[in-house]
């Protein structure tokens, strides 16, 4: 675990969080979410989790992003609030 | 021959990358007693992998993976999953407890086996259940 790498990692995170409820085009919300999920799959395998890490790489960052993406094309790309 | 997107780089990447990701989800599944991952993780990227076939090529993906054998994976590993889980009760331990499955065998092999089978039966349930999902909701939830 190295500190210097968790504390940034932490940083970008929380700012890829705000991003993805802040932006008004949704298709850019499900990209930095899809980024954030790998981000966070990152920490959990530096704090020693790697099967944590592993099912959200795998769910989060992969399938959801394309769910919310399937679903994305039913629907207005930009959002009202 | 291209898919939906006339593109040649994503069609000839999508061909290349399908057959990796699926040895690494096999890999995954069948390592999934004594290392990270398991049946979930493993099963989830079979499922991404014929996601990416169905994005990225269109209609031919629904030639080699037709929309019903998503439900019918899911089905059948179901199915065996409970039988692995009753087997164990009808001699005497239970449901699933591995120990009694086959009587007569030594318990720590049993106990191996009998998590071996149930995370490739776990990973084979979330390939055709998260492969259904998205069929279901392309189509918009039409039976197609």
């Amino acid at each position: 675990m190295i500190l210097e790498l968790d504390f940034w990692l932490m940083i970008v995170l929380i700012m890829f969080a705000i991003l993805a409820l802040e932006v008004k085009d949704l298709l850019a919300a499900v990209g930095v979410l899809t980024g954030y999920s790998f981000l966070i799959a990152l920490l959990f395998s530096a704090l020693g989790a790697p099967d944590v890490a592993l099912t959200e790489a795998a769910l989060g960052a992969a399938l959801t992003g394309v769910l919310l993406l399937a679903s994305l094309t039913f629907m207005n790309r930009n959002s009202k609030d | 021959m291209t898919g939906r997107f006339e593109s040649v780089f994503l069609d000839v990447v999508t061909r290349a990358m399908v057959p990796l990701i699926q040895v690494f989800a096999f890999y995954i599944i069948t390592h999934g007693h004594y290392s990270p991952g398991g049946g979930f993780q493993g099963g989830v990227m079979l499922a991404a992998s014929i996601i990416l076939l169905r994005i990225a090529l269109g209609e031919e993906s629904y030639r080699r993976f037709p929309r019903e054998a998503g439900i019918w994976i899911a089905g059948v590993a179901t199915l065996l999953f409970t039988l692995l889980g009753f087997v164990s009760i009808l001699f005497g331990g239970n449901f699933l407890e591995y120990a009694y499955v086959v009587p007569g065998m030594d318990a720590v092999e049993l106990r191996y086996w009998g998590i071996f089978f149930a995370e490739v039966f776990i990973g084979f349930l979330v390939w055709g259940a998260l492969v259904a999902i998205y069929d279901a909701l392309v189509t918009g939830g039409v039976e197609a």
